[in-house]
């Protein structure tokens, strides 16, 4: 992939983040903090669909923006192809790992098999 | 760096008044040194010398071993860029006066080899300055017979102007924190020469110069830290042209 | 010796703020942040994954992270997250060429302050910086308050 399109992936996924992330702090804002914490409303809010459903797309945009973060900066640290290589699928597995792990969370709270 | 420190004085008769500085000297010759070390020199000054001039009177006086690289001593060939007293400068540019200090440590540039003492190779970004294309790609030509001079608004010329002023001296790329570690960037000099030409209306080469710098080390590695243009001696201000240049690239300019 | 032949600056120089202006500071503040930020987002989904294991495995989660030294680490990534934001806003919008300011004749003696005038250097590049900063201040401040408030 042509690095101008990974970097437009980059910026979108910045400020798609931005936008539900602070949807996302919302909702603890929505009665006292702590309060928001307790398991009765965290299983509330993943049993809302359309709130799961946000949690997983922010999941997905921090993922793939902060671990393109990451190796942009690995990138720039060393260089050698087989590195280079390594840093490239490395970042694409974390990616993608950290996003399983994610959703197995959103969906077996979500469907109630907590 | 390790630091061995040689000190002399000139056995020349300078006059040793208030006026008289020690100016430190990083020796290094990669083919028998492992760590560069520093010699001290008291060096006479007047209110107008430069750096080089200082260091030209270590040469020519107390070590004529110094390796140091200089032509035109007016900010034009860009050979004398060294870090003095820490920061990227022109070493024929900058009054010793300038500094505020009587210690005046010269070391070569950051993030180029070292041929020996203050003389940096230069070799790695020529080669990168060559890849830019950095002349007016098109079919025609002024010289072909029967077409005319290429034109241009003082506006046209304005474009890219500011960007033509490059001496080559390579200080962007020594104060470039991307430089600091990777050793693929194409680096602000050669990235604010793509942009030079890129803007000049009489060129076609533009997509081929994107192709080129739209690679993993290409202008993408640039975070706009802006220490290029902080140091630059000429004004061109090379994160102005590689923000410019991107704008291509994100569909912000046409 | 060969990397030390170079005369690379290497991570050292990549990672001192010190020189350079502002601008470097936020460089490296936005490489800092964006870091920690990654860092809390694994942290963050691994501690949220305890729901799926119950009410009493979310309690003691809760009690882990719900400590004054819980609270101040969430202090600090907000603060980390409005920087992150605010100044990645600037710098993304400086990519694509806007805000840095419009070419022009260099004037001898071609310092620093035509290009802080005019150039990439200009004082809004200065400003948002210096906002970034101290809306990062603000969200901390706002951030101890509601956390510490409870």
């Amino acid at each position: 992939m042509r690095e101008s399109i990974i970097m437009k992936i980059h910026y979108a996924t910045a400020l798609g983040a931005v936008a539900l992330v602070a949807i996302h702090i919302l909702f603890r804002m929505t009665q006292n903090f702590s309060e928001s914490l307790q398991y009765q409303n965290v299983i509330a809010n993943y049993h809302l669909l359309p709130y799961a459903l946000m949690l997983e797309v922010v999941l997905i945009l921090l993922s793939v923006h902060g671990f393109n973060g990451l190796r942009v900066i690995l990138l720039e640290l060393k260089q050698g192809i087989m590195y280079e290589k390594m840093i490239n699928y490395g970042s694409i597995g974390a990616m993608a790992a950290l996003i399983a792990y994610g959703s197995r969370t959103i969906l077996m709270a979500g469907i109630g098999m907590s | 760096m390790a630091v061995e420190t040689i000190s002399k004085t000139p056995e020349v008769s300078v006059p040793i008044s208030s006026n008289s500085i020690i100016l430190r000297i990083s020796r290094f010759n990669s083919k028998t040194d492992s760590s560069p070390t520093f010699a001290e020199f008291k060096v006479p000054v007047q209110k107008w010398t430069t750096v080089l001039e200082a260091i030209l009177f270590v040469k020519q006086n107390l070590d004529h071993s110094v390796a140091v690289r200089y032509s035109c001593r007016q900010a034009s060939c860009g050979s004398c860029g060294m870090q003095i007293n820490g920061k990227p400068s022109l070493a024929c540019y900058t009054k010793i006066s300038e500094l505020n200090s009587n210690v005046v440590t010269v070391e070569p540039m950051h993030n180029f080899p070292i041929i020996r003492d203050l003389a940096v190779d230069f070799k790695q970004m020529f080669a990168t300055h060559k890849k830019m294309k950095p002349y007016i790609v098109r079919e025609d030509s002024e010289v072909t017979p029967g077409t005319k001079e290429f034109l241009q608004t003082p506006e046209d010329v304005e474009k890219y102007l500011q960007f033509s002023y490059c001496i080559k001296c390579g200080l962007c790329n020594s104060s470039c924190p991307t430089m600091a570690t990777d050793t693929s960037f194409i680096g602000p000099q050669g990235l604010a020469q793509a942009y030079r030409y890129v803007a000049d209306n009489r060129d076609d080469g533009k997509k081929e110069r994107l192709k080129i710098i739209d690679q993993s080390h290409g202008i993408w590695r640039c975070h706009f830290a802006g220490s290029c243009s902080h140091v630059c001696p000429k004004g061109v201000d090379p994160a102005m042209a590689i923000q410019l240049l991107r704008g291509y690239l994100l569909g912000f300019r046409k | 010796m060969a990397e030390r032949m170079s005369n690379r600056e290497g991570l050292r120089g990549m990672a001192n703020p010190a020189r350079y202006g502002l601008e470097r500071v936020a460089y490296w503040l936005q490489r800092l942040s964006g870091l920690g930020l990654l860092a809390y987002l694994i942290g963050h989904i691994y501690e949220t994954s305890s729901i799926v294991n119950g009410k009493v495995a979310w309690d003691k989660m809760l009690e882990l992270t719900q400590t004054t030294q819980g609270h101040l680490i969430l202090t600090l990534v907000i603060g980390m997250c409005v920087f992150h934001t605010a100044n990645g806003i600037r710098v993304m919008l400086g990519h694509g060429g806007i805000g840095v300011g419009k070419p022009g004749q260099p004037e001898y003696p071609y310092d620093k302050s035509q290009r802080s005038a005019t150039g990439s250097l200009n004082y809004k590049q200065r400003l948002c910086i210096w906002v970034s900063i101290a809306l990062a201040a603000l969200a901390m401040m706002y951030g101890m308050a509601v956390l510490f408030g409870d």
